[in-house]
């Protein structure tokens, strides 16, 4: 069974380092102004959701969907999908029939 | 007033609103948000075509929060919608403007919703309009742009039950051989018609009045929606007072969930193969990083970020898999009370459609605590239904009905008896 881990100072951890490290992996620029704003914000909307933590879970198993659902596999074989052209029709950005990006190295 | 984001030229047949997260064939969809701007999809979203094939035309894509991320309608990149009864207030939201639409229409016209949390219910009660969301899996969400993955519906928002009924027999018909269905969570209803449950009689039928829910209504609310359930006696119904214990935690453990699957969700727009772009150059990270801070509008980021850190190695146990328990707990809360009625009846929303200048003043946390109402069922993945039952000045109050999984039926039943009385 999964031990949950309580961090009493999680509030406190909350500042706006997290904040920009949070941003960072989330690959969204934000400025300093919002960068207060939503250190602020989630001050407040994790102090309200704390009340979790009065919730004895244990041995209780978590839900990851809304119906349970028997999982049925397919047949592994080639089917119509989108064709080259209506894939790319949306993009400026594209070479040779190919989706153009940015360097990754 | 405006409802809509892109307008369509009206062919022949019923005519459709569609919430604009839902793909449209050659139609401009782009969930509300800045990074979709110009998007046009090369296919129409199941729920979109199955409507097609039964007579609808679609006339328009409508306004809503960015990527539903909302419940005033007023994260807009396109436009706030305005409530057709009062134009200082909302339409709810986030389907806030098909809502609008279908309440200020005086032609008959359907709407297709769509509900993360509450989505369809919530804009359906501010705007006196019928909404309907089903048992998660029971329409397709192929070709729905995804918010919370383990939650998203699609469901019609209609001036009738009955048309409520017709829409979602249409949607859910079993036209399509499984393989060629791209949604795995699609759960097959074997051709239900929905709208047998119209004009019947509820006698017998019992209905659980939740005492947390009445609890968290303000008073005029409250008043309307107890003479409701008068009526709903009067019809010959059983009410049964009823307690769901895990309302209060539902809310924190929606949010947790829905934003962490937001986050993994929205990672897929970064600015390269649709939508807003830029012209590629420099390094990977600082592109994306780039169009996505200028696509985004702020709940977006603030839901995004929030949903990143809920995931993150040493919160996750004590954020997401506390909540994903949570959930477990709140699904029980219900299959309980299901032993014992038929259907839930409680208010929609705690109040009525609030004030632009009073949206302003909340802060993030006390927008989300709106949605205390509605967020339980949405966790659960419950069928229920909003309809309009009485009003506070001029203002509708909408009246939330909640059957257990697949038993689309009896809110049917209820709410169209409801309707006729």
């Amino acid at each position: 069974m999964l031990v949950v881990r309580v961090h009493p100072q999680t509030l406190m951890k909350i500042n706006k380092e997290l904040v920009k490290k949070v941003a960072k992996i989330s690959r969204i620029s934000i400025t300093e102004k919002e960068v207060s704003r939503f250190a602020d914000d989630f001050k407040a909307i994790l102090r309200d959701f704390s009340k979790l933590k009065k919730i004895n879970t244990d041995c209780v198993k978590p839900t990851f969907s809304g119906f349970e659902l028997q999982n049925v596999m397919r047949d592994d074989r080639t089917k119509k999908c989108l064709s080259n052209e209506q894939a790319l029709s949306n993009t400026k950005n594209q070479e040779n029939g190919f989706f153009k990006g940015p360097k990754t190295i | 007033m405006s409802y809509l984001i892109t307008n369509v030229r009206a062919g022949k047949g019923i005519p459709l609103v569609v919430k604009d997260n839902i793909c449209t064939k050659g139609i401009q969809t782009t969930a509300g948000s800045k990074i979709l701007q110009g998007f046009i999809p090369t296919y129409d979203a199941t729920a979109v075509k199955q409507a097609k094939k039964a007579g609808c035309t679609i006339i328009g894509k409508a306004m809503m929060d960015e990527f539903g991320f909302g419940t005033f309608s007023t994260n807009c990149a396109y436009g706030v919608p305005k409530n057709p009864h009062d134009s200082l207030r909302s339409c709810g939201g986030s389907s806030g403007g098909v809502a609008g639409y279908v309440a200020d229409s005086k032609k008959r016209v359907l709407g297709l919703g769509q509900s993360t949390g509450g989505s369809i219910s919530c804009p359906s009660s501010f705007c006196g309009v019928v909404g309907l969301t089903p048992t998660y899996g029971v329409v397709s969400r192929y070709g729905l742009i995804d918010y919370a993955s383990s939650m998203d519906r699609i469901g019609p928002i209609t001036q009738t039950v009955k048309d409520a009924a017709w829409l979602l027999t249409k949607i859910t018909k079993d036209s399509y051989p499984s393989i060629d269905d791209l949604d795995s969570t699609y759960h097959r209803t074997k051709d239900r018609d929905y709208t047998q449950f119209c004009g019947k009689s509820i006698k017998g039928i019992t209905i659980g009045v939740p005492k947390e829910y009445m609890n968290k209504a303000s008073k005029p609310v409250r008043v309307e929606i107890e003479k409701a359930i008068v009526k709903l006696e009067k019809l010959g119904a059983k009410v049964l007072p009823i307690s769901l214990k895990y309302t209060d935690v539902a809310l924190p453990a929606y949010y947790i969930l829905a934003l962490s699957e937001a986050s993994t969700n929205l990672a897929k727009f970064c600015g390269m193969r649709y939508g807003l772009q830029g012209n590629i150059h420099g390094k990977f990270n600082d592109y994306f990083s780039k169009i996505r801070s200028t696509g985004f509008g702020e709940e977006a980021k603030r839901r995004i970020l929030l949903g990143t850190f809920a995931r993150m190695a040493g919160f996750k146990d004590e954020f997401y898999i506390k909540a994903a328990k949570v959930r477990t707990l709140v699904i029980y809360d219900f299959q309980q009370a299901f032993k014992k009625v038929d259907v839930i009846v409680a208010p929609t929303m705690p109040i009525i459609a609030p004030k632009f200048s009073e949206i302003v003043k909340m802060r993030p946390i006390d927008v989300y605590n709106i949605d205390t109402l509605t967020v339980p069922v949405s966790l659960a993945g419950l069928p229920h239904m909003s309809i309009p039952a009485g009003k506070v000045g001029k203002l509708p109050v909408g009246l939330h009905l909640i059957s257990n999984f697949l038993q689309e039926g009896k809110i049917i039943q209820v709410g169209d008896a409801f309707e006729r009385s």
